[in-house]
Order: C-alpha cells, then structure tokens, then sequence
C-alpha cells in the first residue's frame, strides 16, 4: 500500500473512465478517484476561498484490507469539523460497510493537487468522490463473490462489511479483496444509489472518533513520541516583531537538563529534558530586546487609520432618507485549544514533520526552502488538530521547529506557549465598516458597504503567508444580494502593518456581515416595520426566507420577556448554504449580558450528518456570542494586551446558552458549505439581541472590552 | 533530583524530578501520560483537569512535591477497564466533543462537579469553568445532566 500511496496520481492501471475511479495495481482491492476542487456545483456558491485552487490531479485512495478494514486515506485535517466523520459515513453509505470498519487517517503531504482544508469546502469537494469510489469497490467485491461463489452477481448483497448470497454463504469484504483487487470488469453497478435510498448519508451521527477523545487515547502533536525529540520553547519580545540585541543565556545554560539554546527569527530557543525545564531556562535567559516596528501603535491609532482608509460612500439617492452606521471590530485571537506545537527531525539530506496543518503542500515547501532542502525530502505527516478556526492555514510553529532542528542538529518538539500564541500568534484582522442604506416612500433604494481592513504587510516567515489572510476573489461585503435594496456598492480599503494576521472561522462575513445584519435591524426600525418581517419581504431567496421563518417560529419571535430581555434575528448566505440565527439575551445588567437562548435553522443542500452539522452551529453561536460581547486583543504600543483565556474572555459556560436547538431544513441540492456559515448570523442575531434589550445602537465589538 | 511516588490511576510510580516541576509536565513529559492536555500553563483553561485524591486539580499549577504519597486520577483512569463511566458515556451519547482537547478536562470537571453535587443546577453547572474554544458547551450540559441522572438511578439514596 505504501509504494502505491507514494504516487497516488499515477495509477499504473486505469479502467472505468466513465466515473473517474482508478484501479491501483495492489495485493488488496485498492481503488483512487481525482479529487476535483470544483465546488461550483453548489448552488448559488461562491468561489470555496482563497485554499481551495489548485490542479484537480489529486486521488482520494480507498484500500480494503484483508483485517477487512476499509481504510481511505484523507487528504484533508480533521480540527474538530468533523470532516472524517462524514466521509467515513460516504465511504458506509456506499459500500455498505459497517461505520466502525472505515478508518479514515490523514494523509501525509502530497506532491501534485488541492490538500487544503479551507473554505468550508471539504465535504463539497469530496461528496462525489468519495461516493463514487465506494460504489465501485463495492461492485468489484460483489463481482469477486459472485466468481467465487459461481452465482449471479445481481443475485448478492451486501451489508456490514460483508458479501451475502441468497443461499445464505457470507462473505466478509477484506477475504474478497485479493480476488477484487483482479476484478476489471464488474457485473454489477458502480454508480452511487440515489439520494432516496441513503440510509446512512442523513442519518443523525456521533463521531467516529469520539471513543477515543473521551478516553484521552486522541492523539494531538504533542502527545506523540518521537524518538529524541525533545521539549522546546521559544522566549520571545514583549512586542510584535521584536528582536533579541542581546542575550545572556549562562544562567540558562547552566541548568539541568538544557540541551540546547539557540537564536531564531522569533527569539531564542530552548531545547530541553521536559517542557518544566524548557520554561525554567527560557525564564532564565536575560535578553535584551528591541522594539518591534509598530511600538508607537495603540488601538486608537490603529482605528483612526483603519478610519482613514475606508473609501468613500458616494453620494446617497437625491431626496432619500439615510440609515447609517459605523462599526469597529478589534483583533480576534483564533485561540484553538491546542496551541501550535510541531515536531521536526531535520537531518543533513531530508527531514520529517509532525503538525496539524490545513495546508500541508505549502508547509512543505515552505519548509524546503527554509531549510535549504529539496521539496521530495521533507515529509509532512499531517496530525490531527485541537481546533484551527483558521489558525493552522499557516504554519508559523512548524517552520520554526524546523529551523531550530537544523541548527540543533537533533529533532525537537516545539510548542507555542498559549502566552506566545496570543502575543505573536496570528489574529483576525481588526477593521471598520461604514453602511448607509437610502430608502424612499417605504423601500430601501440603495445600500453601500464601505469596509477598511488591517493587512499583514510582511511576512515574518519570510513565506508570504498574508496571502492565505484574505479572499482571492469573492464578493465585496455588501456584493452578496442578499436583500433586494436597489442599488448596491461597496468597496474595501486596508491598512498596511507588520502584524500576524490570519483568516478566521468565515473570514470576512464575519464583521461585513455582522455589521450590515445589524444595520438592517435599523433601516426595519426607521421604516417603522419589525425586523423579521422587513427581512421576509426585502430577502430575494425563499431558501433564505425560509431558514428565517424556521427560526422565527421555532425561536417564538415576539414573545414576551422580562424588561432588559430581548431578541435578535440574522440571516447569512454563503457557500451554497444559508442560515438563520435567533438569540435571545439578559441584558438586564448590561455590563454583564448573558445569551439564554439560541435557535438556528440550516439549508446546506443534502447534509451528511446532521449532528455534526447541528455541532458546528453550535460552535458558530459561541463564536458570535463571544466576538460581539467579550473577546478581543488589544493593541498598546506594539504590544498584544491580551495573553491567555485569563483576559481572552472567550465564552465559558456561563455565558453559553441554556438552551440551544438548531433546525436542519430538508433538501435534496447538492452539498453546501456549513463549517463557517453560522458565524454572522449568529453574531448579529447576538448584536441585534442587545441592542433591542437595552436600547443602544451596538457599534464596536467586542461590547466589553 | 529527589524522587516523588505517588498513585496515578491506580498503579504507584516514583519519578525523579525538581519539587516545583508541574504534575503536567510530569505526567505528559516524563510518565507519557497525555490525556491531560496543556492549554495555558497557569491553571485558568483548565485543559488538563485531573484529580488528586478525587478532588478537581489543575495539573499545570500543581508542584509534584504536593502530590507525593497522593492519588493522581487522569481522563485516563476514568473508565472500569472497557466500561467507561457514566459521564464518559453520556459524552459519548450525546456526542458532545469537537476538536476533542479541552474534552479530557471537562470529563473530568464533570465527574468532580458530580462527586460535590449528585443533583447540579444550571447554576452550578455554569460554574464550571473550562474552557471550549469549539463551543460544545450545550451538549457538556446535556451530558452532565444526563450522567446526573444516570448515577442517581443507579445509586438511589437510602432514606430512613
């Protein structure tokens, strides 16, 4: 399997062009289908993001074994999103194989194709493949029994991971799979089964590996061993960007179980017995530190340029009345529980890596080169991740640990303190949005979107990283069409800065959304309509109408609660999916909001598994809960204010909902996106909640900061 | 280098390492035991909640000296051998975890909040304070409340 797995792009034998699925030569029935990175088959989707392009070259590998394991190497990183969940239960569907007998392991970083994780686009881009390779592995096993067995194949089944024949002989897959691994030719279908008879796609779901993670035995990057790598930190400068004049490390160096101490771009490393000893001796180093380039730079500063760069409106609709807004939103951490951690053993003439990376082809590369190393002698053994929200589209840690294992000369296993991650680690980028809708006798005749972003201007990695930051292409915020308000513009600005930014969980719907979610609450308002019936009659799609009925019903909108209470409504369209997000809030002490209720409704197209969707929804009311209301990074002279959850005030369960259902609205339209689509309807539902339960117009996020 | 033994889920170990070294870096570092998860290092995530002698601890701000001749109890000591314990099982039924790192030291949050109150109110569910990044904190309390239930069935109490 291995020598196959090496060049998965080229197959020796190739058959059954017809569905794209590919014979790899093997001993056990082994099939590959291209993974195509075309995701506009969803309706009404935009392009995935700025990860998902590339070749359409890549091959999803299904092996069966003879342990009669179904084992499907993925080309994608599970953080958390569930992603090997739902292609297990594709794999199931199709093959009619028990769901505990599909391992799905992360593949390694691959030479030729699209292996990024991005874009709320996974089960899109793998819905069909990966369909499509069951179905055929299941008729080459089904076409080995019937040889076997001398029997019709139209005349077997299949079920639990086995070959049934009517006179009752049973098969299991693995002992067929020598014999299918022969089969060209097969007597039986291999095109995947209608939607109609999915009995496992749709099926709510737990998790394949939920076992494991409640018995600590999941294993992350820093809970691997391997041989001699050891524990390593880095001490880093107070500010962003700073730099080390000098440093005296004798007192380091002088304590146990030091082995080594070293500069590096980012400060100076700490190689150590355990990670006890790496601090101690990190806190022992006496560095004298220059300042980074932006220690004249506090929040204020960096708001009044963000100001200063957003274009210009235009000039409003002659004799309309104007609705206007502005908006500010800080620096958000992506804070993943996991922080960065990675594992590099560089040797003279190739090197090998251990880290959760949504974008492993570039992380090599970009490791090669930091390395002086040719691509094809660094493997990148991609691991599964403590969350990501976007944090590990870069590989800020796992370039480091390279570079410190080089110079070393031994493997290190390195870890960002959560402090570091904070500090240094990557953010979403603050920004300022003005909105003005124009209406006239009762309507919205125009609506612009003039929105200012912070931009990563240099790299620190020396790799251009800030291009994983912002959208390639896309829509401008206010591009989306989602109401019908006549005319629309907008257009973007930014603000150059030498700070670690990252694309965060939705990008940049999550502020340009949010914030016109919340102005659409005010033009309702200034025309003297309610909020869910001003978006019912201005929304242009009945997907999007609907989801917000499902809620508005579903939530009890308009029903009465205690004075300081209220609710909120907001709608979201993105990734072929839509969404609506209730909330409702306590505001009675205003200082100290708390969301009590949360109600969602999803049409994502045909949903793999409900209960994962029902998950991310979830996760995405906790993103809007805390980014509106609590957590942020200050700036102050160059500086991140903030350094750990002590004062990252992301929700605890107290600030969580005590209630929170999520609908998942019927459909049989091909697979959207749904990891990030939650984030702006829940964020403005949360907003919008405020504002109604106390009265104020909600302008900078987050709220208490 | 003095030398610390203490009961960790059931079995003794003896380990040489600095009395201020955290039982975190003890347990991950030097004893391989990696449910416990670091997450912050000064006891505020509390990814690598544990228990010393049944009580909820912080292993990241724990001195390994202060666990000598004590029970250490890691996500790992949880379960009879294959029968996981109520509270791992309600995770698992109401499949609760994400990501899955903050979820050892939930269980485990969980499971001490349980000990202290078999009968837990929303209010002091919500006083526990870990940290979920992916946000699971619906289905923990769906969890919580059905353990709760489970183990008070299962452990009627016996009035007079």
């Amino acid at each position: 399997m291995d020598r196959i797995e090496s060049s998965p792009s080229e197959p020796r034998a190739v058959s059954r062009r017809r569905f794209m699925v590919y014979s790899l030569s093997a001993a056990t029935l082994t099939v590959a289908a291209p993974l195509a990175c075309d995701t506009s088959r969803a309706q009404g989707s935009e392009p995935a993001g700025a990860v998902a392009t590339g070749d359409d070259d890549e091959m999803l590998v299904l092996e069966v074994t003879k342990a009669n394991r179904v084992v499907v190497r993925l080309p994608r990183v599970e953080v958390g999103q569930g992603v090997t969940t739902a292609v297990a239960m594709m794999i199931a569907e199709e093959l009619d194989a028990r769901l505990a007998d599909v391992d799905i392991p992360l593949a390694d970083a691959r030479t030729k194709g699209n292996q990024s994780t991005g874009g709320s686009s996974s089960v899109r881009s793998l819905y069909d493949p990966a369909r499509r390779l069951a179905a055929t592995a299941r008729a080459r096993l089904v076409t080995a029994a019937a040889h076997r067995w001398h029997l019709p194949a139209r005349t077997l089944h299949t079920r639990d991971t086995m070959v049934l024949a009517p006179d009752g002989r049973k098969a299991s897959f693995g002992s067929l799979s020598a014999d299918a691994a022969r089969i060209r030719r097969t007597e039986v279908s291999a095109r995947p089964r209608p939607a109609a008879r999915h009995k496992v796609i749709g099926r709510p779901t737990n998790r394949i590996d939920a076992r494991d993670i409640v018995t600590g035995k999941a294993k992350f990057t820093g809970d691997l061993t391997v041989a001699g790598a050891k524990p390593t930190v880095v001490a880093r400068p107070p500010t962003l960007g700073g730099r080390v004049v000098s440093v005296d490390d004798r007192a380091a160096r002088a304590l146990p179980g030091v082995h080594a101490v070293l500069r590096v771009p980012g400060g100076i490393a700490v190689v150590a017995e355990s990670f006890h000893h790496a601090f101690t001796a990190r806190d022992a180093l006496k560095i004298k530190w220059a300042p980074g380039p932006m220690s004249s730079l506090s929040d204020a500063g960096i708001r009044s340029r963000l100001r200063a760069a957003l274009p210009a409106l235009g000039s409003p609709p002659r004799g309309s009345t104007q609705v206007e807004g502005e908006f500010e939103f800080a620096f958000v951490s992506h804070a993943p529980m996991e922080v960065l951690t990675a594992i590099a053993d560089v040797r003279a003439h190739r090197a090998e890596l251990w880290f959760s990376t949504q974008t492993p082809m570039e992380a090599r590369d970009t490791i090669a080169s930091a390395v002086g190393l040719p691509a094809s002698a660094v493997t990148v053994h991609v691991i599964r991740g403590g969350g990501s929200f976007g944090r590990r589209l870069t590989f800020d840690a796992a370039i480091e640990a390279a570079l410190i294992s080089k110079a070393a000369g031994r493997p290190v296993k390195l870890m960002w303190s959560r402090n570091d991650d904070t500090r240094h680690g990557r953010m979403r980028p603050a920004s300022h949005h003005r909105i003005r809708a124009s209406h006239q006798n009762g309507r919205v005749i125009a609506f612009a979107h003039a929105m200012a972003s912070v931009n990563e201007s240099s790299g620190k990695s020396g790799v251009d990283q800030a291009s994983f930051v912002r959208r390639a292409s896309g829509p401008a915020p206010s591009d989306s069409g989602l109401y019908n308000f006549g005319r629309l513009s907008g257009d973007s600005g930014g603000v150059d800065l030498p700070i670690p930014l990252g694309a965060w969980r939705s990008v940049d719907a999550g502020t340009a959304r949010t914030a016109e979610e919340i102005l659409v609450d005010e033009i309702a308002a200034s025309l003297g309509e309610d909020a869910v019936a001003f978006r019912r009659t201005t929304l242009r799609s009945t997907s999007v109408r609907a989801v917000l009925d499902k809620v508005a019903l579903a939530g009890g909108w308009g029903r009465a609660l205690p004075a300081g209470h209220g609710q909120g409504v907001a709608v979201h369209e993105e990734y072929g999916s839509r969404v609506a997000c209730l909330a409702e809030i306590d505001a009675t002490d205003p200082r100290r909001p708390r969301v009590t209720r949360v109600v969602m409704a999803a049409d994502v197209g045909t949903v793999i598994n409900p209960r994962g969707l029902e998950a991310q929804l979830m996760g995405t009311a906790i993103d809007g809960i805390s980014t509106v209301l609590s957590a942020g990074l200050h700036i102050d002279r160059g500086a991140v204010r903030e350094g750990s959850f002590a004062d990252f005030h992301w929700a605890r369960q107290r600030h969580a909902p005590l209630h929170f259902e999520a609908h998942v609205m019927p459909s049989t339209a091909d697979p959207g996106g749904a990891g990030e689509l939650g984030v702006p309807a829940a964020s403005g539902a949360v907003a919008n909640a405020y504002a109604r339960a106390t009265g104020t117009k909600p302008r900078r996020f987050p709220l208490s900061f | 280098m003095p030398s610390y033994s203490f009961t960790l889920n059931g079995e003794k170990v003896t380990v040489e390492a600095p009395a201020d070294m955290p039982l975190l870096w003890v347990l991950r570092d030097l004893l391989h035991v990696t449910g416990p998860k670091y997450g912050c290092g000064v006891g505020v995530c509390r990814a690598c909640t544990s228990h010393l002698d049944g009580d909820e601890i912080q292993p990241c701000v724990v001195r390994v000296e202060d666990c000598a001749g004590r029970k250490v109890t890691t996500i790992e000591g949880l379960a009879d051998g294959d029968t996981l314990h109520p509270v791992q099982q309600a995770w698992l039924e109401r499949d609760v975890a994400q990501c899955g790192f903050c979820q050892p030291g939930q269980i485990m949050a969980a499971v001490a909040l349980l000990k202290r109150t078999p009968r837990p109110t929303d209010a002091d569910i919500d006083g526990i304070e870990n940290v979920c990044r992916c946000g699971t904190y619906s289905r923990i309390r769906e969890a919580i409340e059905k353990a709760a239930a489970e183990i008070n069935t299962a452990t009627p109490k016996i009035t007079p």
